[in-house]
């Protein structure tokens, strides 16, 4: 029996978006006439439940066997429209969107062409839709464990929720030991309660605990799969293991801006310049003083490499602010004597308490001075701050003995490795880069790996830790639900042309392709493909199509563009010309 | 009134990306001691509607161009030439200061600031077998004005002749053909002299086949290098080309000169180009000099001054001069040379020592001066 397609069309307003510029109306009824369409309707929200209720009446009553939805791009509704036909029946590889939104309506005037160019888009998806075949969806079961990549406060904490969770976590530190960079930290802020009060613990439980591997000294050199079946590779000094995992969490952290980048302030020439972090080393030991001595003049300068283009920072750091207003609280409290400078541009006191604590930091007697030094130079056996105080509009010579360096945070000098590893993106900036910074914080593009910590940028303890906690939860979802949807739009292989030449391996990013051993041809293995087509373009001979995108569907998509199209609307001049074949 | 369009000048500048931090303003040597503010200069101009009014603001004219403010400020921004470019809007108005005219007419007529016949340009050079460019050489030698006219900086172009003549390096001069780089003009503020004296000399470079190019001067060094539209010419400061040559021991150094020695890095070597490790790396190879440092060495040299169109300038200069400042600091180190690779710096070092009364203590030397004596 021949197949009969009978299609509906469904042309969406999406409010004003798409109405404004285009005739709805107008693609409707052309819709209605083209081959094959049995009904054609529009709807202010299609992919509101009313209009997903239009669709799934239609499919029942008139007996659909393929849906066309005209609206917004794929990216944003297909998976919405996909689970509506199923719910009514039809597989939802019968369902075609063709986007009059981003593609037309937003990008051209209300001119009618516009609707033109609507009326071509959805006559090609018709076409294609014709010719498209239901494909079956398959679930393959997850490893039910997870790894993570770094045992710092984020790699602890992800690590220790899945684990709690009662998955199999293997954490792997590059380090000898756990605590990453906050094992550095004197104090936290405000609360000042001392950091190794909550990083033991933590550190404590993730070793202890029975479903956790610890690996330290350990390194990431290949990562294979895909989400629910990574293989990763872990060397460990001369060994090399293969572990299995669900999930991936890359909490690999952060590196500290190195204050020689700026010379002119002296880091590594005057013993009296220190960093925050060489602050935090003197608080813990209760020496404030690089030699013992007892400084009387303390000086504190903020965005050293952080707000600063000419290093390649052109990031705010986040946690100096407050570093700093902790440690000139620690130096008047200790030394009340003393007398305290910090030098400001901004101050960014935006978290809870934060204010608050730089309050009490003022009102401790530290004095905040808004001008960003320019040099440090030496005088005697101490040296001098030059700066410009900008609220005085004057250029003042600050004496100080003891000058700390509010150093910034920066990417990993190793984060384009991981990233090969990985296929991760990173921003402008060279952290890592999430899949959305607002809806999906802490996925990235790269389906079962997910960010926690500074990899990701700049973060106190506290986001930290929330974002290893919200990591962990996100990671959890496909080793919850212990089976993960395997695209089922994936190349497949013409056996009578295949040549088994291999090139389409060489450009396989998956390794989803490999030489059957005894017949000579190419086969694909449908788990790891993920249907990107660079095979079936690679192919000499034609071999290789994709399942949802095969070369019948192009054409036919391709066909109704360049076609014989007619005029259904006046054009406002000649130059606008339809194309015909 | 000398009114100017501040918001456009401003987005042509990239005022608008200044944060006010104050950075370029603190390390600026002039605004400790004249009214030259370019952080407040930034946020006058950034406020004040579209008008700004250049009347009376004669701190335009303190700034010696040493870069420190550009060096120092984390967003890119460019106090020094937003001033330079304020001076250009001046000039253009034809409000000059009558030194500067005589410079700047003197640069047209003859091709050098300094008032001298063109004639004169190559005497230095009488008792010294110097190839003329036009003849064919591998490098183009260019003088530069002080060094062709001023008695003292023409010791530094001989010194420079006879090392490279030893160590076996073709070079030809351009004799009375050679006019003035510009660099000065165009930091006067008259941008058009510039333009003409620069097209001029990219004639004249090409005409004579010139494809390397070395200078006595850091400024000419400066201006061919990064204010000349690129044309494929090899600028170098002849620092670099003798830190070469005593690296591949081409020049062999048969004396000592037995000194102390502090360098101070010109701003146009330094601050301007980051060239701050050839000039040392030639000091370190004279056999038995010492080299000291003093505290604000490389990117934090003090400017000598001499830049900018300050040796045509006072500007509004009541304190101390920086060369006097700059010798105190090199008088401290204990060294009994202070070498430096800039005529304007040599100059207005020498000047310093003759003032603190100190020729007895510290000799002011270019380091081709020193290196000669070593042959």
């Amino acid at each position: 029996m021949t197949f009969t397609p009978k299609i509906g069309v469904y042309v969406c307003h999406c409010g004003i978006n798409i109405a404004a510029t285009v005739d709805v109306k107008a693609v409707t009824e052309f819709s209605a006439e083209l081959p094959g369409v049995v009904v054609a309707r529009d709807y202010t929200y299609m992919c509101s439940d009313p209009g997903q209720a239009l669709i799934k009446k239609d499919i029942l009553e008139q007996g659909l066997n393929r849906v066309v939805v005209a609206s917004c791009s794929p990216r944003m509704h297909e998976p919405t429209f996909r689970a509506a036909v199923l719910d009514a029946g039809l597989n939802p590889y019968c369902f075609e969107m063709a986007n009059i939104r981003e593609q037309c309506s937003w990008v051209h005037p209300n001119e009618p062409a516009t609707t033109l160019k609507a009326m071509q888009l959805v006559e090609s998806s018709v076409a294609k839709a014709a010719h498209l075949t239901p494909l079956e969806v398959r679930q393959v079961p997850v490893t039910p464990a997870a790894l993570v990549i770094g045992g710092g406060m984020a790699g602890l904490q992800s690590a220790l929720d899945i684990a709690e969770a009662g998955f199999q976590v293997t954490l792997v530190e590059r380090s000898d030991r756990l605590g990453g960079q906050a094992a550095q930290l004197h104090r936290t802020y405000p609360s000042l309660q001392p950091v190794s009060e909550m990083l033991g613990p933590l550190v404590e439980q993730v070793a202890n605990h029975p479903h956790i591997q610890v690996m330290t000294e350990a390194q990431v050199v290949g990562v294979s799969g895909y989400v629910g079946n990574f293989r990763v590779q872990v060397r460990q000094g001369e060994a090399e293991t293969t572990i299995s995992a669900g999930a991936i969490i890359v909490a690999t952290g952060f590196e500290v801006f190195d204050a020689h980048k700026r010379p002119e302030l002296g880091y590594g020439f005057y013993p009296q310049v220190i960093t925050t972090l060489d602050f935090e080393r003197l608080a813990a030991s209760g020496q404030i003083g690089p030699n013992g001595h007892q400084p009387s003049r303390v000086a504190f300068i903020q965005c050293v490499g952080s707000r600063d283009r000419v290093v390649g920072n052109s990031y705010c750091s986040r946690v100096c602010c407050m570093v700093t207003a902790r440690q000139a609280h620690l130096v008047q409290q200790l030394l009340p004597q003393a007398q305290v400078n910090v030098f400001y541009m901004d101050v960014r006191a935006y978290g809870n308490g934060f204010e608050e604590f730089y309050d009490t930091v003022r009102e401790s007697g530290v004095i905040y001075r808004r001008g960003n030094p320019s040099e440090i130079l030496r005088r005697g056996d101490h040296v001098v701050v030059k700066a410009e105080d900008t609220l005085l509009g004057e250029l003042v010579e600050v004496d100080a003995d003891l000058v700390v360096l509010a150093v910034g945070m920066m990417p990993r000098l190793d984060a384009s490795d991981t990233a090969g590893l990985l296929k991760l993106s990173r921003s402008s900036d060279g952290f890592f880069l999430e899949a959305h910074p607002k809806l999906r914080p802490v996925d990235t593009a790269v389906a079962g790996v997910y960010l926690a910590g500074c990899c990701q940028g700049p973060k106190d303890i506290a986001e930290t830790i929330t974002q290893a906690r919200a990591a962990a939860s996100a990671a959890m979802i496909p080793l919850m639900r212990g089976q993960v949807q395997v695209e089922a739009a994936t190349s497949f292989i013409d056996e009578d042309l295949c040549a088994g030449c291999g090139q389409c391996a060489e450009v396989c990013a998956f390794t989803a392709l490999s030489l059957h051993p005894v017949r000579g041809i190419m086969t694909v293995n449908p788990v790891l493909c993920q249907g990107c087509g660079a095979c079936s373009v690679a192919c000499p001979s034609g071999a290789i199509n994709v399942h949802h995108f095969t070369f019948e569907q192009f054409m036919a998509q391709i066909g109704a563009l360049v076609g014989e199209l007619e005029l259904p609307v006046a054009l406002p001049n000649e130059e606008l010309v339809p194309v015909s074949g | 009134m000398l009114q100017i369009e501040s918001r456009q000048f401003s987005h042509e500048h990239g005022l608008f990306a200044c944060i006010q931090c104050g950075k370029c303003t603190g390390g600026c040597p002039m605004a400790l001691k004249t009214k030259l503010n370019p952080r407040m200069l930034i946020y006058r101009l950034l406020v004040s509607g579209n008008g700004f009014n250049l009347e009376g603001r004669e701190e335009l004219w303190d700034c010696t161009t040493c870069s420190t403010c550009y060096s120092r400020c984390p967003k890119q921004v460019n106090p020094m030439e937003a001033v330079i470019a304020l001076r250009s809007a001046i000039v253009e108005k034809g409000r000059v200061h009558p030194n500067v005219k005589t410079a700047l007419e003197s640069t047209f007529r003859h091709g050098n600031p300094l008032t001298m016949p063109r004639e004169d340009r190559a005497k230095w050079a009488e008792d010294l077998d110097v190839k003329r460019m036009a003849d064919g050489a591998d490098y183009l030698y260019f003088v530069g004005c002080s060094p062709s006219y001023d008695p003292r900086v023409q010791h530094v172009a001989r010194a420079i002749v006879r090392l490279f003549q030893q160590g076996g390096v073709d070079f030809g001069i351009l004799a009375e053909e050679e006019s003035c780089c510009g660099s000065e003009v165009r930091r006067l503020g008259e941008a058009g002299l510039f333009e003409m004296i620069a097209e001029e000399n990219q004639e004249l470079f090409k005409g004579v086949g010139a494809g390397k190019l070395f200078t006595t001067s850091p400024h000419c060094f400066n201006t061919f290098k990064n204010d000349y539209p690129s044309n494929g010419l090899q600028v170098q400061h002849y620092t670099q080309v003798l830190a070469g040559l005593v690296e591949q021991r081409a020049l062999e150094f048969r004396d000592k000169v037995e000194k102390t020695v502090t360098y101070h890095d010109p701003c146009y070597l330094g601050k301007h180009n980051n060239v701050f490790d050839e000039p040392r790396d030639v000091l370190r190879g004279i056999p038995g000099v010492k080299l000291v440092e003093m505290d604000r060495s490389r990117e934090k040299s003090l400017c000598c001054e001499g830049g900018g169109g300050r040796m045509w300038l006072e500007g509004t200069n009541p304190g101390m001069r920086l060369a006097q400042w700059r010798v105190q600091e090199a008088l401290d180190t204990g060294a009994e040379i202070l070498a430096t690779a800039c005529p304007f710096c040599l100059l207005t070092l020498d000047e310093a020592v003759k003032h603190l009364n100190a020729q007895d203590r510290l000799r002011v030397m270019d380091i081709a001066e020193i290196a000669v004596q070593a042959l």
